[in-house]
């Protein structure tokens, strides 16, 4: 009795049929997919992205020099040098990070003392070169300028959590 | 069209060149056109049913998708392996584009609209079909690699398969139409299926051997699920992996234009062809023309490949062998003597 079951379903051709009519369920439903270059998904604050170095209100930039990040970094993608300045404050003269090298792990920001270096939300900065990917300094408070207020707002999100 | 030429001023010769080329124009240039949107529909409803969402940046919904493609393919270096035997490698696609146009010559438009309105077309579309497995065994012979070379004795030998059940199946419609002439074989069709019915699918005896042609024709065309010739898992991309640019082109636009070409058997042989669905005159449909009928079931069927394609998994090998040899191969036979039977009972008896 069940073979003959199992023939009737294979010429009738019942699974098949059945199967379709999943599909065609599925083909009226609406996409999950999202219109990525157009609609985005929410992130986290804690959403760690592209690299930026933050300056305070009046300006002055927050890294110290103290090297932590750099010492942390298990990529080993930071390198910096520092001297004092004229006024006798230590600033770095030299901070890259290597984004080639960087593993996105965070502990950049999590060793820094005075929040300089922070991940911000930003994640579309695929470049067409190489070499456009080894930030330097300039590049890095370009972004701190240009981020602040979205890591800023972040960082306050977050804080209670800390 | 002759007569139109002829007119115009035109010797006898003049003019049934002149209209013979134009013909071809007239339907290779659309047909063109039409395998370029199947493409992009084609992916579309496999998205849909992925619930992805397909092409839609390139032009409005991304209609242009498929040009665009084709431009960016177009413009690509042609490599040819050093390796390869370079007039084949170069002969095998055209081979499989041409041939996939010429079938084009006998398929019905309209009730005067067919190139070669020749009395056996079926015959011919049958030739021109087998013909295609060349380009397929070329390619992979000549690309002087290991996956090409698979593939192409996976699509030799489940050409061969298949192309004897589509033959036994064929010749099912043939005793019931009575003539291998395309046009009238969608004649014999009018009022077929309870009298008002326009198809020889809502014969009791040939519905089966409608679906079977359906399947057979997935198998023909190398469509999902019976894409072994291009496996991606197993073949790299079977007998295109050697190719670029605009040889692969020639491979896609040709393996588009084969699956229309079955999508269009299928409705000819037994979904009434130009002819409207049903015989009565609810409304003004005899007025229509019948290539929008035509194309309108083509493209029904069209969805059911792409339907097919995002429900089915690959066939293993031998499952696909016996299923052509050990399925298809005696309910088709079967099906010849129970067809000859009936009508030597009811028609010539």
């Amino acid at each position: 009795m069940n073979t003959a079951i199992q023939y009737l379903k294979a010429f009738t051709l019942w699974e098949f049929i059945w199967a379709h009519w999943l599909t065609l369920k599925y083909f009226f439903k609406p996409k999950a997919t999202l219109n990525y270059p157009f609609e985005k998904n929410p992130i986290s604050p804690r959403f760690r992205g592209e690299h930026v170095l933050r300056r305070y209100p009046n300006g002055e930039e927050r890294c110290i020099a103290c090297k932590l990040c750099e010492a942390v970094c298990p990529a080993q993608a930071i390198t910096i040098e520092a001297e004092p300045r004229e006024d006798g404050s230590r600033r770095t003269t030299r901070y890259d990070i290597d984004m080639t090298k960087c593993i996105y792990c965070g502990l950049c920001q999590e060793a820094c003392p005075v929040d300089a270096v922070v991940e911000g939300p930003n994640f579309e900065y695929a470049t067409e070169t190489r070499e456009e990917l080894l930030y330097d300094k300039e590049k890095l408070l370009a972004n701190g300028d240009k981020w602040e207020r979205a890591i800023a707002a972040n960082l306050a999100a977050d804080a209670p959590y800390r | 069209m002759t007569d139109f030429f002829q007119s115009l001023g035109m010797s006898y010769e003049w003019a049934w060149g002149v209209a013979t080329i134009s013909g071809i124009l007239l339907i290779a240039l659309p047909l063109m056109l039409a395998v370029a949107f199947i493409i992009y529909f084609d992916r579309k409803i496999w998205a849909a049913m992925a619930l992805r969402r397909g092409p839609n940046v390139v032009g409005p919904f991304g209609l242009l998708q498929s040009f665009a493609d084709g431009l960016k393919v177009f413009l690509q270096e042609t490599i040819i392996p050093s390796a390869s035997n370079r007039g084949l490698f170069l002969i095998a696609p055209i081979i499989t584009f041409t041939v996939a146009l010429m079938a084009w010559a006998v398929v019905p438009f309209g009730p005067e609209a067919v190139l070669a309105d020749i009395n056996v077309g079926l015959l011919y579309i049958l030739a021109i079909s087998s013909l295609g497995v060349y380009g397929v065994v070329i390619s992979g012979w000549a690309s002087n690699s290991k996956y090409p070379f698979l593939s192409a004795m996976r699509a030799a030998a489940q050409m061969i398969s298949y192309e004897v059940s589509i033959g036994f199946i064929l010749i099912t419609v043939v005793l019931w139409a009575g003539t291998f002439n395309l046009n009238d074989i969608i004649m014999s069709q009018v009022g077929h299926g309870f009298g008002i019915v326009n198809a020889y699918g809502f014969n009791l005896l040939l519905f089966p051997m409608a679906v079977m042609f359906l399947i057979a024709s997935m198998a023909e065309t190398a469509r999902h699920p019976f894409d072994l010739t291009e496996a991606e898992s197993e073949l790299v991309a079977g007998y295109q992996t050697e190719y670029s640019s605009m040889s692969f082109a020639l491979f896609w636009l040709g393996e588009y234009a084969n699956i229309l070409l079955m999508c269009a058997l299928n409705v000819i042989l037994f979904w009434g062809g130009w002819l409207p669905p049903l015989n009565i005159d609810l409304i003004p449909w005899f007025d229509i023309p019948g290539i929008f009928w035509l194309f309108g079931k083509m493209f029904f069927f069209f969805f059911i490949f792409s339907w097919v394609m995002a429900t089915v998994p690959r066939y293993r090998y031998d499952q696909l062998m016996r299923l052509g040899w050990k399925v298809f191969l005696p309910i088709s036979l079967i099906w010849v003597f129970l067809v000859s039977g009936y009508l030597m009972l009811t028609r010539y008896g």
